[in-house]
């Protein structure tokens, strides 16, 4: 049982760390939308629109390393099944 | 005598034809219209746009002194990337979107006009709403006319018709402490001062 939290641990946190690398890294807040500017080429006006996409943010890391903290924490509190008395 | 009467009156009501100022919708069939803002905040700077606007403006490419109009951009449609941000900025803390539907400017005055061939610069003195507070300001706008242009810009698209177009652009901050946008609230977080940021493009069909 211990094991298990803690790989589920680490899973939690390499996993979000993988998600935040590919999504490109992004230093600011966990994103739901992007901007995607279109020029008007007789105005010059340029024009927003927002598409669907998930890019991660510290934020995102940060829910991900503190879920990790807690499943660390959590595996402390299960025994060493193996563990021998000494005499 | 009488055919002299006939073309001075042509002339006169070319004239008047001519000089007419002309109204502009700037409901954009293209959707290209938006007006962008941004708040500084510690992590990154909070930015969004809104895209619902609408709006007429009467605009004399012989008199850009005369200009008169009112623009309207509505809170729904105000958008920043973050979804929790989203719903504070359309909820009660911030901008009340259901109580507080729309976002107006209303132009009564333009002083320091200066024209260089198609493009106005002049500083408008109007009202400009947010949150139901109501208060007078003015911003520097930059107006470009393009003649015959909006055939050219909506061709391929349904009910496209020839006309001209009035390009209008502007930048300025506002306080949201001013038009009790949580005032005094968050200001370590969240920046007191609003930059906008509008760009947006009006019809006139002939």
């Amino acid at each position: 049982m211990k094991k298990l939290f803690r790989l589920l641990a680490l899973v939690l946190v390499v996993g979000a760390l993988g998600v935040w690398l590919a999504t490109g890294m992004n230093r600011g807040w966990t994103k739901t939308l992007v901007p995607v500017k279109t020029l008007d080429d007789v105005t010059g006006i340029e024009g927003i629109t927002y598409k669907k996409q998930f890019v991660a943010g510290v934020d995102f890391l940060g829910a991900a390393l503190l879920g990790g903290a807690v499943l660390t924490g959590i595996s402390f509190l299960f025994r060493n099944k193996n563990k021998q008395p000494i005499n | 005598m009488k055919t002299r009467l006939a073309i001075l009156a042509s002339i006169l009501l070319a004239n008047a034809v001519f000089a007419a100022p002309q109204s502009f919708d700037f409901k954009d069939p293209k959707g290209v219209n938006s007006a962008s803002f941004k708040v500084d905040a510690p992590l990154e700077s909070v930015n969004g746009s809104a895209n619902g606007i609408s709006g007429t403006v009467t605009f004399d490419p012989a008199n850009p002194a005369d200009t008169k109009g009112k623009i309207t951009v509505t809170t729904a449609s105000m958008t920043v990337p973050n979804p929790m941000m989203n719903g504070h900025l359309h909820g009660e803390m911030w901008l009340e979107a259901a109580k507080y539907p729309e976002i107006t400017f209303e132009a009564r005055e333009v002083k320091n006009v200066k024209t260089t061939d198609s493009v106005t610069t002049a500083d408008v003195t109007g009202t400009f709403t947010l949150k139901g507070v109501s208060k007078d300001i003015t911003i520097p706008v930059k107006f470009t006319y393009l003649k015959d242009k909006l055939g050219v810009r909506l061709q391929g698209m349904p009910g496209a018709k020839d006309g001209d177009l009035l390009v209008i652009r502007t930048s300025f901050s506002i306080s949201r402490k001013d038009y009790n946008v949580a005032p005094g609230k968050f200001e370590d977080k969240v920046s007191d001062n609003i930059d906008l940021n509008l760009s947006i493009a009006g019809a006139c069909p002939k």
